[in-house]
C-alpha cells in the first residue's frame, strides 16, 4: 500500500525516535515510517536511552514502547514530557490493557498503537497526531550544526 | 489452572500468528506437563508478577521459526539464526502482551517483564503452586508450543471477578 508522505509546514519530512527494546521491533518500524515518508532521527533500546536520544535529537514524534528493559516506557514518557511539554510521543506496545493506557496518556503520551502493528491504522494515527500537534518541534541540533 | 487463565492465551496466538504470518494455527493438543520443559527450537520466556504469577516459554520449531522469520521480516533468501531469534522473541512479546491484556482487562492486576530467549535444553519445573499446561499449536508449516506456568495470587482471591 503506498502512504501519502507525512510532512508538516515548514518540514519536508517528519522526524521520528523510535524505542524499543526489540531490533527487529525497531527495524519493523522504521521500515514503516520510511514507509510514510518519514525520517528516523534515532533509535533507542530502552527508556533511559530514550530520554538521551531525544535530548540529542529533538524529534518531530516518538513511537515508544512500554515494557523495555533499565527503564519502562511510561517512565520515559514521564521523563521526556516533563523537560519537553511539546514533546510528541505515541506509545506501541503489545500490553495494551486500559491501566497501562491510561497512565501513559495521563504522563503525556499523545496516542497509544497495540502490537501487532497494522500500517494503515498506524500511519492515521500518526498523521492524527501531528494534526492535533501543528507546532513542530523546535530545530533539532543537527540541522542547526549543518 | 483453570480456563479462564488459559483462554486469552490461545486467543492471542490465533490473533498474533493470523495477521503475522498470514495462517490460522491449530491447536492441535493441550497437556499438563509434569516434568521440566524440553525446549523444541526457538524459545523466549515472559515473566509475570502480581496477582498473576509465573512464566510463559513460546517455542517455535526451527520449521515454524524459519518460516515465520521469512513471513515477518520479508527478507529474500535464508534468515541467519540472529534474525530468527529475534523475530521468535518478538513474537512471544506480542503473543504474551496481547495475552495479559485480556486478563488485566478481566481484573487482573500485574507486572510483565521483557522477553528473553530462553536457550536452556531442559527448562525448569512447574512448581507445586504453579501448574504447567502445554499448548501445541500447528502451522502450515511446522509447530509452536506455548508452556505456561502461571498461578494466581492469593492477593488477587481476595477480590471476586466476573
Amino acid at each position: 500500500m503506498e502512504f501519502k508522505p507525512l510532512t508538516s509546514e515548514d518540514k519536508p519530512k517528519i522526524r521520528f525516535l523510535v524505542v524499543d527494546d526489540s531490533v527487529f521491533a525497531r527495524k519493523n518500524i522504521c521500515k514503516m515510517v520510511e514507509a510514510f515518508g518519514g525520517e528516523i532521527a534515532g533509535e533507542a533500546g530502552d527508556g533511559i536511552a530514550a530520554i538521551a536520544k531525544y535530548n540529542d535529537t529533538l524529534p518531530d514524534i516518538v513511537l515508544m514502547d512500554i515494557t523495555m528493559p533499565k527503564m519502562e516506557g511510561i517512565e520515559a514518557v514521564e521523563h521526556i514530557v516533563r523537560d519537553h511539554p511539546e514533546a510528541c510521543i505515541v506509545m506501541v506496545s503489545s500490553v495494551g490493557y486500559q491501566d497501562n493506557i491510561l497512565s501513559a496518556l495521563q504522563k503525556g503520551a499523545r496516542h497509544f498503537v497495540q502490537k501487532p502493528v497494522k500500517p494503515e491504522a498506524f500511519y492515521e494515527i500518526i498523521r492524527y497526531v501531528l494534526s492535533e500537534n501543528p507546532e513542530p518541534a523546535p530545530t533539532t541540533v543537527g540541522e542547526a550544526q549543518s | 489452572m483453570n480456563m479462564e487463565l488459559i483462554q486469552p492465551f490461545i486467543n492471542s496466538v490465533d490473533a498474533v500468528l493470523s495477521e503475522t504470518m498470514r495462517c490460522s494455527p491449530r491447536m492441535a493438543d493441550v497437556t499438563m506437563e509434569q516434568g521440566s520443559y524440553q525446549r523444541t527450537g526457538i524459545a523466549a520466556q515472559v515473566v509475570l508478577s502480581g496477582e498473576i504469577e509465573g512464566r510463559i516459554i513460546l517455542d517455535m520449531d526451527a520449521i515454524a521459526a524459519g518460516q515465520a522469520a521469512s513471513d515477518f521480516s520479508e527478507i529474500t533468501g535464508a534468515p541467519t539464526d540472529e534474525i530468527i531469534r529475534e523475530i521468535v522473541c518478538e513474537l512471544t512479546n506480542m503473543v504474551i502482551g496481547n495475552s495479559v491484556t485480556q486478563l488485566n482487562d478481566r481484573g487482573f492486576k500485574f507486572r510483565v517483564h521483557p522477553p528473553e530467549l530462553f536457550m536452556l535444553d531442559v527448562g525448569p519445573h512447574g512448581t507445586l503452586d504453579s501448574e504447567t499446561v502445554l499448548l501445541r499449536f500447528e502451522l502450515p508449516k511446522g509447530a509452536v508450543y506455548l508452556n505456561i506456568s502461571v498461578h494466581v495470587t492469593s492477593a488477587a482471591m481476595v477480590g471476586s471477578r466476573t
